[in-house]
């Protein structure tokens, strides 16, 4: 099905690739409200600058794909949000960053703007005053009490602060405030130069750096009409799957240990280790940053690493089963995961919700699918799904991965095409040149969107992280659970702050 | 059952004597151990602080826990509140949002206590210096005592960084 319902009629920009973009009009704009109201659309990103708003769009399977824009001279738009929930915290986003502001939002709250910053990044909001209190929802009832937790929490983890409201043990209400790893990347992004950016982009969420940098370089390469040399996208995806496993296992183990089962923590985190060490020593960098560049990838693969490599997945693949039958044995642990937080499948597929997430409960989308990038159309792996929705399907869903990404790399290790690593960026179009990329990181679909100049420099880009369409639900499956589920609850999503906040 | 059993009759995962690449690793353990004891007794407690960091820092920090590393075998131990604390590992350019939590931090630190300033981005910025969303280093809202370099900084680099400030604070 094609998004014409929602663009027909519209102005197309010229240079955008390989998905298009439409100015639009109040008609189409609030078509495209209510398209992701009934579920007909979904949504990939929404994001402002000075004079206009953009929304991308998807059909649910995520095989059309468009961009619309509706211009603000008067820095006002109509509300996605008041139909459409989900884009709320985008659009209150796009008012701190950019000054521009929806009418008829069903939440005029600042987002990521604590009152702390000296202006306004786009310098057109006035200061807010830092002294004047956050105003939480109201939740009323009897014998109810707050617990507020943050932003300095008690683990090694990022800030953010959590209200929780609740009766006794039971949570009866959660609300978020992030925002607090704000460092303006997109401002820092406009008007750099590609290298930069790249090394920006790797530092969005550090956890998925070769994810973020696989999307950029490609969003970069699409607006300048670059060709990747297959041999670069084999490497890319190669360092892509020993990143997801790294991250799986590094949840397995948390989620594990979130429930008092330091048993299992132990071992993931050993077998996580040598997926570092592993690509400290074939990448030169134990989290692979600034490998991935626009053009290709900065490191070649030896015969040395491939045995390396090699010798990694034969080791996982062996442990493994240890982990699985430890995890599926232990009925302490799978008391406290099953049919805890349980992220209904509706809810899962009204909010776009992507990863491990999605997946678990019922929505099976994976843009190494669908839409689909190379090599992945040459390889050949499951797309896992459950309809659970609890931290127990969560952490099969992850499990599941593991595997599927230890095939993956052994596909990408027997046959991988030879040749060059890298090329030279084209030069963009005069008129400049857009791009947009959809990514499977570890959490989730990662999008970048990139404005070039005909100088080649970053007129503007916006990366979009999963867990803006995660985050909101975490708030939804605590509910009714216990204050000490909530750890376990948070970790199973696992949700990234800094790509939040940006 | 099967893997605890396992677990105590197998030798540990902790290399006593390492493979040959790990060789620098065990140096810097017992250096690491002696310097402990001697400037504290048997134990150390760390407060983490990600106060901006693109997570990168965190992953790691995370790794001094696991068998390889295994921080609490010198009695390094990360703690969950800062009143527990006697070092605060900060993170990140520190964010105009995070600025206020970092402040409170520091001061609910008893005395004495050191600040160590990891990754690039805790010593100037780095790469998000200039934004006008961060204020810069950590040394811009607290005292440092220490800096330890790298994007993110290796384990070992991070070890390296303690035995630096536990032998100096011995020494002085
Ligand atoms: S130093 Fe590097 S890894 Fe650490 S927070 Fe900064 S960008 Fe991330």
């Amino acid at each position: 099905m094609s998004l014409t319902w929602i663009t027909g009629g519209s102005d197309k920009i010229e240079g955008c690739a390989p998905w298009p973009r439409f100015i639009v009009n109040d008609g189409a704009w609030l078509r495209a409200g209510d398209g992701l109201r009934d579920g007909r659309i979904a949504l990939l990103g929404f994001w402002g600058e000075r004079d206009a708003v953009h929304l991308a769009l998807s059909n649910p399977a995520l095989d059309t794909i468009s961009v619309i824009t509706r211009l603000c001279p008067d820095r006002r738009f109509p509300s996605i949000a008041a139909s459409f929930s989900p884009a709320s915290r985008l659009e209150r986003t796009i008012g701190d960053l950019w000054g521009v502001f929806a009418d008829g939002s069903p939440d005029p709250r600042p987002w990521l703007d604590h009152g702390c910053w000296p202006a306004a990044p786009a310098g057109v909001n006035p200061p807010r005053d830092a002294s004047a209190p956050y105003p939480f929802l109201a939740v009323e009832g009897e014998s109810l009490h707050q617990i507020p937790v943050g932003p300095v929490h008690a683990g090694i983890i990022e800030p953010g602060h959590f209200r929780f409201t609740a009766s006794g043990e039971t949570i009866v209400r959660l609300e978020e405030r992030l925002g607090y790893v704000h460092k303006g990347i997109e401002r820092l992004m406009q008007g750099a130069e590609i290298d930069t950016g790249a090394r920006l982009a790797g530092r969005i969420s550090g956890d998925s750096t070769v994810a973020y940098a696989i999307a950029f370089a490609r969003a970069v390469e699409s607006a300048s009409g670059t060709v990747v040399p297959p041999r670069a996208h084999w490497l890319r995806a190669l360092m892509a799957e020993m990143e997801r496993i790294a991250n799986h296992l590094g949840d397995v183990g948390a989620i594990c240990n979130d429930a008092a089962f330091a048993a299992m923590l132990a071992p993931c985190a050993v077998l996580r280790e040598h997926v570092l060490r592993t690509a400290g020593l074939c990448f030169g960098h134990r989290l692979m940053m600034d490998k991935v560049v626009p053009g290709g990838v900065a490191v070649d693969l030896g015969s040395d690493s491939i045995a390396a490599i090699k010798t990694l997945v034969s080791e996982i693949r062996q442990h493994l089963p240890d982990l699985i039958h430890l995890y599926d044995n232990t009925t302490s642990l799978q008391d406290r995961t099953v049919r805890t937080g349980v992220l209904r499948p509706d809810f899962a597929a009204f909010f776009g919700c992507g990863g491990p997430i999605g997946r678990a409960s019922g929505r099976a989308v994976d843009v190494r699918r669908r839409p689909g990038y190379p090599p992945y159309d040459e390889l050949s792996f499951d797309v896992i799904e459950r309809q659970d929705g609890d931290v127990n399907a969560r952490v099969w869903v992850r499990i599941e991965e593991i595997k599927q990404s230890l095939a993956l790399i052994s596909q990408i290790l027997s046959r991988p095409p030879v040749g060059k690593t890298m090329t030279a960026l084209a030069a963009p179009p005069a008129s400049g040149g857009e791009g947009l990329a959809l990514i499977e990181g570890f959490r989730g679909d990662i999008m970048v969107w990139v404005r070039l100049r005909a100088d080649g420099k970053i007129d503007r880009c916006h990366p979009r992280d999963p867990s803006w369409f995660q985050w909101p639900l975490l708030e939804a499956v605590i509910e009714g659970n216990i204050v000490a589920d909530f750890p376990l609850c948070n970790k199973s999503f696992n949700c990234s702050y800094c790509g939040h906040d940006l | 059952m099967r893997r605890i059993f396992r677990g105590l009759i197998q030798r540990p995962l902790t290399e006593p004597a390492p493979a040959p690449d790990d060789a620098a690793l065990a140096e810097l353990a017992q250096r690491v151990d002696m310097a402990a004891r001697r400037t504290l007794g048997r134990s150390l407690s760390i407060r983490e602080v990600d106060a901006g960091s693109c997570n990168g820092c965190e992953l790691e920090i995370h790794a001094l826990n696991n068998a390889f590393y295994d921080l609490e075998r010198f009695g390094l131990r990360f703690v969950a509140s800062p009143r527990h604390a006697d070092v605060l590992l900060v993170t990140g350019p520190v964010t105009r949002n995070m600025r206020m939590a970092l402040e409170r931090t520091w001061r609910a630190t008893p005395d004495p206590k050191w600040v160590v300033a990891v990754g690039e981005c805790a010593v100037d910025g780095g790469l998000f210096a200039g934004s006008d969303a961060v204020v810069g280093g950590v040394s811009a809202v607290v005292p440092v005592d220490l800096h330890i370099r790298g994007c993110p900084p290796t384990p070992l680099a991070m070890l390296q960084g303690l035995l630096a400030l536990l032998s100096v604070s011995a020494s002085g």
